[in-house]
């Protein structure tokens, strides 16, 4: 509970920040529509209209709760929370396609984590080309993989779980192939001793040594597959999902609709790295390795 | 079986360093014979540990030979002929203390059945009976330590290699560990290899103290204890025990003289 101060304290300063900052972006347009109206504008006046506009530059927290709610908690209110107009409908859009994506970042991850701490050759040759795979921009590379894989005749979820999977990968790799060489000399000497096969080494001594990096590893892999779905979301022409409520607000000046969309994803990601935390938690004190 | 367990020849193992070459050991001639409880003592770098590494195939010798049970130490590391006990107890955090003693028996095939009497009458040996489902973090240094050493007697392996066990415990309880393996000694016929810095406890527990130099490590000294096998801790006070304990000082001291 000694947290919840200055918690609270942090979470005051950012909304006094957000509330001046939406009062110094918008002031120029408020200014401009009293000049054009010929009315003087008070004080008071003017931080109410720079905290009420239909299109600011920067909407107050305010305006951005009021759209989330009424694209949210409203809709279901309404019996229509899964409409193409409620963003739990685009939410659950971006969240399927990051949960496919995560998962076949983590199996592809934990495979290559393997296949370069069991071989020499792996070693040598992938871990470079991992690392350069992350030294593309996705921005750049997300059109061309949707638009190679609609051309043989793979659309809709999959592509964007691509995307997802090539960013949350990496994390995966790095964690797990220092999480698999964790366990010390003489641990392994010892299974030596025992003369356990490879395979025994892994699931006995390897696997459970690398937990503690594993979910690490999935914390970094899982933010970084909602950054991927969203993005792969961009080009496939604003259909569905958090990414194309961004890109519709873009087109048309709706700055209150990209930041509601913006707030949305990071409850999602914080949401998720949050569960991964959890049971990161429950499972290494069960395993005795809480930090 | 032949009653030599461990018979070392012209054994030498140079380390390549960027510093040049290290010689770790060299010219080590040693027979263990069955039932023998070995010390190896001397100052570090004396290659004790090297030799023990060897012994166990978890270094190559890189010259002369050396036999575990009339085999290569390969061989007799494939045939899971020793148990060996490290420095530190390195038991898993995961698994229960009984857990961690079936570990070398699940990897070696033993069967459920069998695995559960062997756990049992181990901790009983090693006197943890009822900890078995205790895990390693409510145990002390100790406790761990009795039950790493009870790991490595599960399984059907004659000869035991101990490097430093107690090494990082304090006085009190290795005194009492000291006693304790002994009497697990007397109990198990085990062959008995054990590498230790402190002269009581070499003194103390074997019938063979291998005393080392470094820089080459070679043997300085090699004493057959005057002692007999039962050793009351107050036999430390015997004007016997000193004599020996006097003779690996001055064994220790010679060998510093010549660096």
């Amino acid at each position: 509970m000694r947290n919840v101060l200055p918690i609270l304290t942090v979470v005051v300063a950012i909304f006094a920040l957000w509330y001046a900052g939406a009062v110094m972006l918008n002031a120029p347009w408020a200014k401009d529509k009293a000049t054009r109206a010929g009315i003087e504008l008070s004080f008071p006046q003017l931080v109410a209209d720079t905290w009420s506009q239909q299109k600011p530059k920067l909407p107050a927290p305010h305006q951005v709760g009021e759209e989330i709610w009424k694209t949210t908690g409203a809709m279901i209110l309404k019996g229509r929370g899964f409409s193409k107009r409620s963003l739990i409908y685009h939410s659950w859009v971006t969240f399927s396609a990051t949960m496919l994506g995560f998962v076949l970042g983590t199996v592809l991850g934990t495979l290559l984590a393997v296949g370069i701490v069991f071989n020499r050759t792996m070693d040598m040759s992938v871990m470079p080309w991992v690392i350069a795979s992350q030294t593309i921009p996705i921005l750049a590379i997300a059109p061309m993989i949707i638009v190679v894989l609609n051309a043989v005749g793979i659309s809709g979820l999959l592509p964007k779980a691509m995307i997802s999977m090539y960013l949350s990968f990496f994390p995966i790799v790095v964690g797990m192939v220092k999480g698999l060489r964790s366990p010390s000399a003489m641990q392994l000497d010892q299974m030596r001793t025992w003369h356990a096969s490879a395979a025994q080494t892994f699931w006995r001594l390897r696997l459970p040594s690398s937990m503690p990096y594993f979910f690490t590893s999935l914390k970094i892999g899982v933010a970084a597959s909602l950054v991927g779905a969203i993005i792969g979301e961009l080009p496939t022409g604003a259909v569905a999902g958090l990414g194309a409520r961004l890109l519709a607000g873009s087109y048309y000046g709706q700055t209150i609709q990209i930041w509601s969309a913006l707030i949305m994803a990071a409850v999602l990601a914080a949401a998720l790295v949050g569960l991964i935390g959890a049971v990161q938690r429950i499972t290494l004190k069960s395993m005795g390795m809480a930090q | 079986m032949s009653d030599i367990v461990i018979s070392a020849k012209d054994l030498s193992l140079t380390f390549q360093t960027n510093d040049g070459p290290i010689h770790a050991l060299k010219d080590i001639n040693l027979d263990v014979h069955r039932g023998e409880f070995v010390s190896f003592i001397g100052p570090s770098g004396c290659g004790k540990t090297t030799f023990l590494r060897v012994m166990a195939d978890l270094e190559q010798q890189t010259a002369g030979t050396i036999a575990v049970n009339g085999t290569t130490p390969e061989e007799a590391r494939r045939a899971r002929a020793y148990g060996y006990v490290f420095q530190a107890a390195g038991l898993y955090p995961w698994r229960t203390i009984g857990g961690n003693i079936r570990l070398p028996l699940e990897i070696m095939g033993y069967d459920k059945a069998d695995q559960n009497t062997r756990v049992a009458k181990v901790l009983k040996l090693v006197e943890l009976a009822g900890f078995e489902n205790k895990f390693p973090w409510q145990l002390s240094g100790g406790m761990q330590q009795r039950a790493s050493i009870a790991r490595a007697l599960a399984f059907d392996a004659d000869l035991l290699l101990m490097d430093e066990p107690f090494g990082a415990l304090d006085e009190i309880v290795r005194d009492h560990l000291n006693e304790q393996l002994l009497q697990l000694w007397k109990l198990t016929n085990k062959t008995i290899c054990f590498v230790t810095h402190s002269i009581p406890e070499a003194v103390y527990l074997s019938t063979k103290i291998v005393v080392m130099s470094p820089r080459p490590g070679r043997i300085a000294d090699v004493i057959d204890s005057p002692l007999p096998r039962d050793r009351p801790l107050d036999i430390r006070d015997t004007p016997e025990f000193i004599e020996v304990a006097h003779r690996v000082r001055d064994g220790l001291r010679a060998g510093h003289a010549d660096d």
